[in-house]
Parts: structure tokens; sequence; C-alpha cells
């Protein structure tokens, strides 16, 4: 198994340290490693298995059940899209192919300049301004394929 | 010197997707500029979507109300004299007597919109934590009794009665009790609980420990889905205010019980809102379904006894131990008491948050409070209470929104959410959505569930593409049944609500070829 670059490995160890004693201290953990270094890399899970006593396998499987964790870092910026029913009665459907050929990737992928990773989402609780998406945390709202333009090319500058 | 113009922009997500966060940068900017002293105030929201973002003005004449705003429309406001409630096209008016608003009947929102959600000064002052502080000088017994005579029922979605959950809790021995609040709100089509935390986080919070007082737990969790960054930044500020003011802690307010609360993110599994596999979450593992019994609330979080309640649920109740069980009880009809809260969104005019006491019709919600459609088309159907509920054809528009009259008619009205189709919509497509959703939110436990949902994709797929259409649906339906039956928890159980009922009442859309590239 690789091991991690020494600074990494620092940072993982000190956020286990740090949380490892509150009660069902995993997703925590893996929370903040995932909001310091943009992933949990798979060079993490002995030391996180290590810091809360569990096996590498239980750590693993953890990371794999959530949508949310990923092993490797994404684009600059993650684009999540909402899939649910409310966007699609409001054209969500053509909004994924026009966002799918515009950003020249499939959901999961990252576009070739790295600026964008771009995932599905179930519903982002902006049902009555459908269709919705959100950009590293922040919702948009009544989106057009014009307006996804808009939002991606200012994204792109950031 | 004249005390300054107090303006609200709202902060909820909701306004901020329309560009709230910009309308309120151009307010100051212009402001500062003519050298008007202002107060902005970044307050919930109403709840009229379409109108977001709605920025409203306190004038003597009470707040009137702008909307929608962008940025641009800002230096006109100003010029048309807006600060005094002047005419303007965005001009809207008194924000409580437009009808969609002044015709609900607001007790859990009650300050939603009205108040800037993060001031605990501002929360007192209107009402706030009145509820705890007669909790505090009651019985827990006599709290539980508050709650059970109310008739409040689970908010989340089952309906189960809140009062009876947490005497089970209050009557189980142990040395460490917990309250846990589901704020994973999954279920597509709604917004309610993200609306009441980025709006009114401490009546939450309120809520949450008066249930610790009344079953004697100490530690609380809000779980709370990670797509949510708004509620989660207002939740953690008002926590730290409640600490810091005695709210919460080793003593709450003075009475020497302790209640501590902590936010906890999920990882944007769809499962986790289903309550044993958040208490699996919770303990940091994988979000896997536990068979039921032992109930959560005899062995729940860590093998102790557990409230596990909605936010909505559990935002009501100050409101209960406030005024008292009656008045709560006394809106409503039949079995379902209190207000629904319910969430219409999808092709609506109009769509927004409307709490009004059970017993609203579809109809009315539609057309007297949505509008219609927002494409001008018919309205076809709408799907009541996220994925896993049923469609409904307008046959069934006059069905009144409780929880027997839809269970009558083989619905759900789950956590209040209705979305509007209109007549582009393809059945038979949201009926493969839905199974697909089912395949991939599946935890994996229970094989009817895992499997199930992708065979019946692939199921409908060949009757869609001509294959033995008819004996393809068949088999469609009587794994649905397998799924009912057979599923340990509601994602499994309940997917077949809105298969089933695409299929019953637009058996037209089955009846003809989908090309692939369309499914």
């Amino acid at each position: 198994m690789a091991s991690l670059d020494p600074k990494l490995n620092e940072t993982v160890a000190e956020l286990v340290g740090r949380l490892k004693d509150k009660p069902g201290a995993l997703l925590p953990i893996l929370h903040a490693v995932q909001d310091a270094v943009g992933c949990v890399p798979p060079e993490a899970v002995p030391v996180i298995a290590d810091g809360l006593n569990l096996s590498r396998a239980e750590v693993h499987g953890v990371i794999s059940f959530y949508h949310y964790f990923r092993e490797r870092p994404p684009g600059r910026h993650v684009i999540h899209l909402c899939r649910a029913e409310a966007c699609q009665s409001m054209g969500q459907r053509g909004l994924e192919a026009h966002a799918k050929q515009a950003l020249g990737v499939d959901f999961h992928g990252t576009t070739p300049n790295g600026a964008f990773t771009f995932e599905p989402v179930y519903c982002l609780g902006n049902c009555a301004c459908s269709p919705a998406m959100m950009v590293d945390g922040e919702l948009y709202g009544r989106v057009t394929p014009a307006r996804f333009d808009d939002i991606v090319s200012q994204w792109e500058k950031r | 010197m004249t005390s300054p113009i107090t303006i609200y922009v709202p902060r909820d997500a909701a306004a901020l997707s329309g560009g709230a966060e910009d309308v309120a940068h151009a307010i100051a900017t212009e402001a500062a500029s003519r050298r008007i002293d202002i107060r902005l105030v970044r307050n919930g929201t109403r709840g009229m979507c379409w109108l977001e973002p709605l920025v409203e003005v306190r004038t003597a004449a009470g707040r009137v109300a702008y909307g929608p705003v962008t940025p641009s429309d800002v230096r006109g406001l100003f010029d048309a004299g807006f600060l005094t409630g002047s005419e303007h096209a965005l001009y809207v008016g008194p924000v409580e007597s437009i009808p969609y608003f002044a015709r609900q009947e607001r007790l859990t929102f009650a300050r939603v919109g009205v108040t800037d959600p993060v001031s605990l000064d501002d929360y007192l002052a209107h009402d706030g934590y009145k509820g705890l502080a007669r909790a505090l000088a009651m019985t827990p017994a006599d709290i539980v009794k508050d709650v059970t005579d109310s008739g409040l029922r689970g908010r989340g979605g089952a309906a189960f009665p809140t009062g009876i959950k947490w005497k089970t809790v209050m009557d189980a021995p142990a040395d460490q009790k917990y309250v846990t609040c589901n704020a994973d709100e999954g279920d597509s089509g709604t917004f309610a609980d993200r609306m009441i935390m980025e709006g009114d986080p401490f009546v939450l919070i309120e809520g949450m420990t008066i249930a610790s007082i009344a079953v004697g737990a100490t530690q609380g969790y809000i779980y709370l889905r990670v797509e949510y960054p708004h509620a989660h930044r207002a939740l953690s500020e008002a926590i730290a205010t409640a600490y810091a003011k005695g709210y919460l802690g080793e003593n709450v307010c003075g009475s020497g019980k302790r209640f501590d609360l902590e936010v906890r993110l999920g990882a944007g599994a769809y499962i986790c809102g289903e309550e044993t596999s958040m208490l699996e979450s919770l303990e940091g593992k994988r979000g896997e379904v536990r068979p039921r019994p032992p109930l959560p609330a005899i062995k729940g979080l860590f093998g102790q006894p557990t409230i596990v309640n909605n936010v909505i649920s559990l935002a009501s109740v100050p409101i209960i131990l406030e005024k008292g069980s009656a008045f709560y009880r006394d809106f409503g009809v039949g079995r379902s008491r209190g207000t629904l809260t319910i969430q219409l969104g999808g092709n609506v005019k109009r769509g927004g948050l409307i709490e009004k006491a059970f017993g609203l019709t579809l109809r009315e919600l539609l057309y007297d409070y949505g509008g219609g459609s927002a494409s001008g088309r018919p309205i076809r159907a709408v799907q009541v209470g996220g994925p896993l509920g049923a469609y409904l054809p307008e046959a069934q528009f006059d069905t009144p929104l409780d929880y027997e009259a839809f269970s009558s008619i083989q619905a759900l009205v789950g956590h209040g959410g209705v979305v509007v189709f209109d007549d582009t919509v393809d059945m038979a497509r949201m009926a493969r959505y839905a199974l697909e959703f089912c395949a991939i939110e599946s935890c994996g436990k229970c094989t009817p569930c895992r499997i199930g949902s992708t065979r019946g994709v692939e199921v409908l797929d060949r009757a869609m593409s001509g294959q033995n259409r008819q004996a393809n649906l068949s088999l469609l339906e009587e794994l649905c049944g397998i799924l009912a039956d057979g599923s340990l928890c509601g994602l499994g159980g309940l997917t077949p609500y809105p298969v089933l009922s695409a299929l019953r009442h637009f058996p037209e859309d089955f009846a003809r070829n989908t090309p692939k590239s369309q499914r």
C-alpha cells in the first residue's frame, strides 16, 4: 500500500487525534479529512482505522457507502445538479443533457481542464424554484441552459 | 437623529438561489451612497418562493414587500421611495395581507420570515422559550401528556403519535438517553425542515430541549444532510448562542438539568432519513437499516433509549407547551390534528410553503394557492409525500390532505411535499425514475429492495420497448408486491407507491413504446 505523504499523514493524524473521542467519531473524521484535503485518499484509511481501533475494511466500507465521500480529489469546483421529480417537472432532463454537453463529461466526471467535477444530487430542497443546482455549496434556482452557462463561466474564473 | 429604516432581505437558501445576497449588497451600497441610515436584517423566507428574493421594508403601515427583486431593480426602488412603502412595479403590498400568506395558519412557522433567525433577542421578543419555561415547571409525565393530548404525529412521514414515543423513552430505565432530530430531509419535493432550520433554528433547539427534559436525556444530536450548508450555518450559530446564554449546557436556564446538543452531518445517503439507518450513521457506521424490534425508543443510539423525531415534529413542541395541548388539537380534522406544513413545488405558478390545518384539498392547494401550473398547461399529475409517494390524477384532486384520507386512496401525506406536473409528463418515465432511485439509494441490507429495484428497471424497460408488454407489466406489479411485503424499511416498501399509482392512473403512458434515449 502506498504511504501517505508526510504532510498529509500529519494532517489526517491530527484530525483523528482531535475527533476520535467523540461518540461515533468516524463520520465527523471523514468529513474533516475531506474538508481539509478535498477527498479521503485510500492512504488515509490505515491512519483512521488505527486511531479508532477499527479494521481498514470497516473504514473503507463506510467511505464507500456514502455518495458524498470521494477517494480522489475533485476538480476545483463541484457542480451538483438536482435530478429529482420537481426539477424534472421544470425541464431538468433537457438541462442535464445541456450540462453534459457543455461540460463535456457525464455524471461523476471531471472536466479535462480540471475546473469542474459534475455530480448528480437527489434534491437540494429548492423545489419551488426548480430546476436547481449547487456549486461548492452555493445554491441556484430556476436554472435554464443559458443561466447554467452563465454560472459555469463565473465559477471557471474563481 | 432619526432611527434607521429596517429592511429585510432573506438569508434562506431559496432566496439566495435567486440572488438575494447580491440584492442585499446592492441595497447596502445604494443606501450608503445616498447617506440613508438603514438596518439590514437577514430574515428567513415567508415561503412565497415565486416572489423571492422578497424585500420587505418596515414602514408606519407595517412591513411592505417588493419582489422578486434583482440587483438592477434596487436603484429604481430607492428612486420610487420604497423606504416609505411607495408604489413600484415590484410592489406586492403589506406582506401579511397577501392572500397566500394571510390564509395560512402559522403555528410552527410563526416566526419564520418575521425575525432575524440567529438573534436570540428577536426569538425571545416573539414568544421564544415560553414553552420551555412552562415545561421546566411541569413534571416529565405532564409534559409527555401535553404532547400526547395535542394529537401531534410524526411529521417525517410515518405519522406515529409523538407523545407515545416520548412516553416509551421516558419509561425506559437507563443511565444515558438521547434525543435525536432527523434532519436528513432527503425526500425530494420537501423543504420545510430546511426552511425552519434556516429561518428559526431556536425553535428546533427549544423543542429538543423540552424533549430532553421530558424523557431525561442529556445529549441531543441533529442529524443534518450535507446538502444543506445554509441550515448548517444557521444551526451552528444558534447553538453557540444558546450555549453562551445558558439555554444549553450543564444547567439549562438555571434548572440544574443538563442538555448538550450537537449537529452531525450526513454524507449524501437518502436511506439515512430512515430512523434506524440514521442511528447507525450517527454511530459512525454504514447507514444500513436495523430490523425492528427493538424499537429505537427502547434500544436506539449506542443501544440506549432514544427519541428520533423529525424537525417539524420537534419544532411544533414549543407552541404546544406554550399554549397547551387543546390549542394545537383544535386545528385539523379527524385523527390528523394540528397543522400540516405543505411544500408546493415543481411545475406550479406560486410554489412555496403553506402551513395550514389538516383538511385542505389538493384542488384548493393547486389552484387557490398555487395558481395552476407554471407552464400554463393543464396539471396532469401530482406526487405527494416525496419520492416514495403516489402519483395522483385529477380525479383525486378533491382528496383532503389528512393522513387517513390519503391512506384510503393508497397514497401518503408523508412529509407534506406536493410536486406538480403538467400534461407533458411521461408517467412511464417517472415510474422508471422511482425504481432507479430505489436502486441507487438502497442500503443493500435486504434482498427485495437491493435486487428488486434493479430488476424492476429492467422489467419496465423491456415492457416499454414493446417486449411482451402485458406480461412484463404484470411481472412488474408482482415484483412491487414483493418489495412492499418483503422489504425491511420504507424505501423498498414504498417504492411501489409511485410505480403502481402511475400504472393504475396513467395506463395510456405505458401503452406505447419509449425510445431508449428517452427513458
